[in-house]
């Protein structure tokens, strides 16, 4: 369990963080979701005690981090893939982190077994690939059997196995009761990773739900109109909170009314319809819409975003 | 990899002192730099002293008397302290380079311990490596000497507690190395730092009149550290264990300003 009450940072004069208030609860896979810049990192950083808040406080199973006595056996973390001295071995730098809570050496060999490093654990990480790199972030995070997993972008470099083992992974954390908070920027990665989803822009919480309820109360549903007549059609739908765009192709685009009250309005006008098409908007859009106000490095061409 | 339940670890994990020095020793050991660096510091050592010694023996001194053979033989230690404060800065700047500084203080979150974990898994590394280093040096030198009936024995007054301190003073240099290390989390601030303290004072001091020079030279680090490895005292400096005592007030107030930020800063 971690619980986040009005944490912020600020560095210099930049608001990393604002006000951020949110919990984080055991047995299922929570994940933290951002554009770039938006503070997760930051966040991270503040929950595991490496960077102090500037105010407000953030407590992991009930104290700060600083003061549980066994902390790889409270938190296990992978913050930034390849944080190794790139002369050692991966096997040494477990070692070595093993050492500080007395976990045995067996345990270290445990470890890289399961994130498949063992082929290359004893050799410089100088040479690890992202993917690796990842891997013995993951390793690292596991050392402790900890009940409270942080992984910044984990998922970052993987290969498409890489990625479905971490997923599975996390989820099987999760269901032995663990508590399992998961960063990335991209919603597609989340919506088949988390069961909830804590969602910051600019340092500030902008959505706290489950992942569905998060795409139902995002979601706008759009109607696309292609008729013979858009320009005669389009008079016909207005009205209060109905938005009518046209696009190429004789397609109007119709947000506020069904696909009923549009064929009924075409119907009584007399105006022949060619395609009438509900569409749900993607967790990705929803993310986009969410966030458009709080996206830190907004590309300058339009349609860059993802 | 497909297997995706890790298997439970019911062992104790409390952190304690002694924990995180083994580990700080493991950090030490695995980096094949370090050993290289410490290779080379003993390399200096008997190295250095043996080429100056066979080089004073070619050319004796005029006044025997005079002739101070510790110093002669051990005056690789004069070398090999960069090699070894070079190790002390880097042993702690390369966490912070490599950003696997957070992943050590997410383990220690007390932080302070790793600090001291540090230092004395560093301090006890250098000591045990340079006390032969420096015996070696010494008894080679000698047997070089001994051509020209330079030597000294270890049982004459002073000898053991020059040969000792030698090895003490690289100590000291090497802590002073990873205490600015600390304070700057840079490898060339710590490393310029640590050549500026060594060497500057002297620098600046020979600028100032001889009445001011004269007086404050014994406080310098340098000429204080080195008084304890020789056995001739220098009517310029303090004695040997005062001037050690006042050179390790060096790598101990640095480190005491270096856990004084270590634990308000960010990592
Ligand atoms: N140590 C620091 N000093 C100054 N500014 C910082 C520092 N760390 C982060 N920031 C700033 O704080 C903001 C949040 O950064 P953070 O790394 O937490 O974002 P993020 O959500 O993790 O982004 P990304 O998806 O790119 O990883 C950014 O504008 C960043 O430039
Ligand atoms: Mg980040």
């Amino acid at each position: 369990m971690i619980e986040a009450r009005k944490l912020t940072k600020r560095y210099g004069d930049k608001l990393a963080v604002d006000g951020l208030t949110f919990t984080v609860s055991p047995g299922m896979v929570t994940g933290f979701l951002g554009p770039n810049g938006a503070g997760k990192s930051t966040t991270m950083r503040m929950i595991l005690g490496l960077d102090a808040p500037t105010s407000g406080s953030v407590l992991v199973n009930g104290k700060p981090y600083r003061a549980h006595t066994a902390p790889l056996r409270e938190v296990g973390a992978l913050l930034e893939a390849r944080s190794i001295h790139p002369g050692r071995s991966a096997y040494n730098h477990l070692l070595a982190l093993a050492r500080t809570s007395g976990i045995h050496r067996s345990r270290v060999d445990e470890v890289i077994e399961a994130v498949g490093l063992a082929g290359v654990a004893r050799r410089r990480a100088g040479k690890f690939s992202l993917g690796m790199g990842q891997r013995l972030g993951i390793a690292t995070a596991m050392l402790g059997d900890p009940h409270t997993v942080i992984l910044d972008e984990p998922l970052n470099g993987l290969d498409t196995d890489g990625i479905r083992w971490v997923r599975a992974l996390l989820q099987s954390l999760a269901a032995e009761g663990r508590t399992v908070f998961v960063s990335s920027h991209l919603m597609s990665e989340m919506a088949l990773t988390a069961q909830h989803l804590i969602v910051i822009g600019k340092g500030r919480l902008i959505a706290d739900t489950g992942v569905a309820e998060f795409v139902r109360a995002g979601s706008r549903s759009v109607v696309r109109v292609r008729t013979t007549h858009p320009d005669a059609l389009a008079p016909r739908l207005s009205g209060p909170g109905i938005e009518v765009s046209f696009d190429r192709d004789n397609t109007l685009t119709v947000s506020g009314l069904t696909t009923d009250q549009i064929g009924m309005a075409a119907g009584a006008a007399g105006i022949t319809l060619l395609e009438l098409t509900a569409e749900q908007a993607s967790l990705e859009e929803v993310f986009i819409d969410l966030t458009r106000d709080a996206v830190e490095h907004r590309a300058n061409t339009v349609g860059a975003t993802p | 990899m497909n297997n995706v339940t890790l298997p439970a670890y019911p062992g104790e994990q409390h952190i304690n002192q002694v924990r995180v020095i083994r580990s700080e020793w493991i950090k030490l050991r695995s980096l094949p730099s370090t050993i290289w660096c410490l290779l080379a510091t003993v390399a200096l050592v008997v190295g250095v002293g043996l080429a100056y010694t066979t080089l004073r023996v070619a050319r004796p001194p005029a006044d025997p008397t005079t002739f101070d053979a510790v110093s002669v033989s051990l005056s690789g230690v004069q070398l090999a302290q960069f090699a070894i404060g070079v190790l002390g800065v880097l042993f702690i700047t390369g966490e912070y380079a490599t950003a696997s500084i957070r992943v050590s203080l997410a383990a220690v979150p007390g932080r302070l311990p790793m600090l001291w974990g540090k230092a004395v898994a560093f301090g006890l590394t250098t000591l045990v490596i340079s006390v032969p280093a420096v015996l070696a040096s010494f008894l080679a030198g000698q047997s070089i000497l001994s051509a020209q009936d330079l030597d000294i024995g270890l049982g004459e007054p002073g000898v053991v507690r020059a040969v000792l301190g030698s090895a003490l003073f690289l100590t000291a240099v090497g802590l002073l190395g990873l205490s600015l290390g600390a304070l700057l989390r840079n490898t060339a601030g710590g490393i310029s730092a640590l050549f500026g303290l060594l060497f500057a004072p002297q620098l600046v001091l020979g600028l100032l009149p001889e009445s001011v020079s004269d007086a404050a030279y014994r406080y310098l680090p340098t000429p204080a550290g080195a008084a304890v490895s020789s056995v001739h005292q220098d009517p310029l400096a303090l004695g040997p264990w005062t001037g050690f005592a006042l050179f390790c007030l060096y790598p101990v107030i640095v480190l005491g300003l270096a856990a004084w930020q270590l634990r308000r800063r960010d990592a």
